[in-house]
């Protein structure tokens, strides 16, 4: 008995000793320094080449703390507390943030390399005039294939799903709004429709998808498709660009008849504290050479179209990742919905899933 | 003095019972009767009893509950019993003990491995020339994984209330001339009832809102209440209906208490 007290208390000696080195090497290192920028990312979202370069050009140090949820990041930042100088939200929670009042508006005047973005991620309904956010990385929704099992080309649209070719096949992401969005963007409607009667009607149609349903899943999916457990999948294009690197089986299709199109963004939370620092970083991210190397590092799809233009031909003129323009055309960013019709959309996607 | 002693003694579990269960449960129940737009209201409990999406995932999740505890049960109590008659019994009984030391999200991944198509599983069926069969993603693996990870739950109440039994019994009934059969039916089994109740009320009640599970192993085939708290929860932001859910369940294991409670008043044992 005596020596468990002795192990026990000399382990939790031996953890403070470490807990306190490591806050003294933090507080060193510093996010409390003037010469440095808290940035708060999604894990393995930027290149670090590009924070060492941009602390040598600077002298500014950047701090990276990671979240994996945008809900989770949320409710970090409303939580305060916090000092973070950047943080890169989806574009329904920069709708979200804003209504919250934790945005700083940018600056205008002191952003250079406005004119690099593609105006087609610029100025959408969740973001008017880019008032608050950057775009940094967009995507899309897709259908992954696994050419072991699938013929390549007989995906090209929402509608081969249905298929009874393919009973107890698909994989689905559990999430609502993409599940529903994509019955109704196979029936040719808005994946924004707030009409009761539409949206019965998209659950409807996504009961009879059940059949070929064999699992509705989160981020296992990429390990399902890694290892051919499944030869369809629904998921977002950063998720398949990974399967994609693993699997060379894989294939992503973005239906041309429309998809969702989601974009990733920059923003200033209000408890920012290193003004200089953000705005040097911000037309830092925004030169072409930068983002390009970015994009190419992260493997998702730039808004930069300047850089874009620099990327290898083999990437820029991947289909599967910047879809041709009628496909482009057709893509719908979400917009923020109010509550009640959050949960109509979730009421629905339950009633589907308990359908199986 | 003793009294005053007593009062002190009480003191770090009586805030542990203030903060830690009375002021959750109060919160739940308060949340529940919230809508979207913070309004005190009924509407949480109407939506839930009149939606025939809620009342099914309700038969559901005690179904598969019952069905969890009922395997639980049959492979349990045979378990304790012969771990009892065992001469290193301290060991056999740490062998059970030791998966509940490992995190629970470790062994789904561990069976989702075992079940893949790949699967250690799929590649005996082929061995032995049945072929792949799809295994992840049914009710069947659902079950067998959530009763694998109860069944120390459940074996251990079982073992103590065989250890408590006092030996005399037994050996008075087999000098009076009971069969072994017989002397477990009338003698055993019900000395050690109350075990068993124990076991069942430490799975049935944890098994009724398992949600982990229902997505890793049964991929969302399988939709219990835990699922749709998490989505309240997490997507919709709808705190009050999933308290309303929360308070559902709290009010089912409360029934599952008292139905496997001790009863007071015992009728005239049935011969």
């Amino acid at each position: 008995m005596k020596r468990l007290v002795s192990l026990i208390v000399s382990l939790l000696a031996v953890c403070g000793l470490l807990a306190y080195t490591g806050h003294q090497l933090q507080a060193s290192s510093g996010s409390t320094g003037s010469k440095v920028l808290n940035l708060y990312n999604w894990g393995d979202y930027i290149d670090p080449h590009l924070l060492t370069k941009f602390q040598k050009e600077t002298g500014y140090h950047v701090n990276v703390e990671t979240f994996d949820s945008n809900e989770a990041m949320y409710t970090k930042i409303n939580q305060g507390g916090t000092h973070y100088d950047l943080a890169v939200p989806s574009e329904y929670m920069v709708a979200k943030m804003k209504r919250a009042h934790l945005l700083q508006p940018l600056d205008k005047s002191r952003l250079t390399g406005l004119q690099n973005y593609d105006s087609q991620f610029l100025n959408q309904t969740f973001d008017r005039g880019n008032r608050y956010s950057l775009p940094y990385f967009w995507g899309t929704l897709g259908i992954i294939y696994n050419d072991k099992f699938i013929k390549p080309g007989s995906i090209r649209h929402w509608n081969d799903l249905w298929s009874t070719k393919y009973r107890d096949r698909i994989m689905l992401i559990d999430s609502a709004r993409d599940i529903m969005g994509m019955a109704l963007a196979s029936q040719g409607k808005s994946m924004n429709t707030t009409d009761p009667t539409t949206l019965r009607a998209a659950e409807q149609k996504l009961n009879r998808l059940a059949p070929n349903v064999k699992a509705t899943v989160a981020d296992e999916i990429k390990m399902y498709m890694t290892q051919n457990e499944a030869p369809l999948a629904v998921d977002w294009s950063g998720e398949a660009a990974e399967m994609l690197a693993n699997n060379d089986h894989l294939h992503y299709v973005v239906p041309s008849e429309g998809s969702n199109l989601w974009i990733d963004n920059l923003v200033i939370p209000k408890t920012a504290q290193h003004t200089n620092a953000i705005y040097a970083f911000l037309n830092f991210m925004s030169r072409p050479d930068n983002a390009a190397q970015n994009a190419e590092y992260v493997g998702y799809a730039t808004p930069n179209r300047t850089a874009k233009a620099l990327l290898p031909k083999a990437t820029r003129e991947d289909q599967q990742f910047y879809p041709d323009a009628t496909t482009l055309r057709h893509l719908e960013v979400y917009r923020d919905l109010s509550p009640t019709k959050v949960q109509l959309y979730n009421d629905l996607y339950l009633e589907f899933k308990m359908h199986h | 003095m003793t009294k005053r002693r007593t009062w002190v003694y009480f003191i770090p579990y009586g805030l542990w019972l203030a903060l830690f269960v009375i002021a959750p449960v109060a919160l739940i129940i308060y949340q529940s009767f919230f809508d979207l737009g913070q309004h005190f209201t009924l509407t949480n409990y109407n939506t839930y009893f009149r939606s025939a999406t809620y009342l099914k995932m309700t038969l559901n999740s005690v179904w598969y509950a019952f069905l969890i505890t009922l395997f639980t049960g049959l492979i349990s109590y045979p378990t304790a019993y012969f771990i009892h008659q065992l001469k290193h019994r301290q060991f056999w009984l740490l062998l059970v003990i030791l998966p509940t030391w490992i995190n629970i999200l470790l062994k789904a991944y561990a069976f989702i491995g075992i079940f893949s198509q790949a699967g250690l599983a799929n590649q005996f069926l082929t061995f032995i020339g049945i072929g792949p069969q799809q295994i992840l993603f049914t009710n069947a693996s659902f079950i067998f994984v959530a009763t694998y990870i109860q069944i120390p739950f459940m074996i251990l109440p079982i073992y103590n209330a065989l250890d408590d039994l006092n030996p005399a019994f037994v050996n008075a009934s087999k000098d009076l001339g009971a069969s072994t059969w017989q002397t477990f039916r009338h003698v055993i089994f019900p000395l050690t009832l109350p075990g068993v109740k124990a076991g069942v009320q430490a799975v049935f009640i944890p098994s009724l809102s398992l949600f982990m599970l229902t997505r890793l192993i049964g991929g969302n085939k399988v939709i219990t209440l835990g699922t749709a708290i998490e989505e309240h929860f997490l997507t919709t932001m709808n705190w009050g209906m999933g308290s309303t859910i929360g308070v559902v369940l709290i009010v089912a294991m409360i029934v599952v208490m008292l139905l496997t409670g001790d009863q007071k008043t015992k009728g005239g044992t049935p011969r």
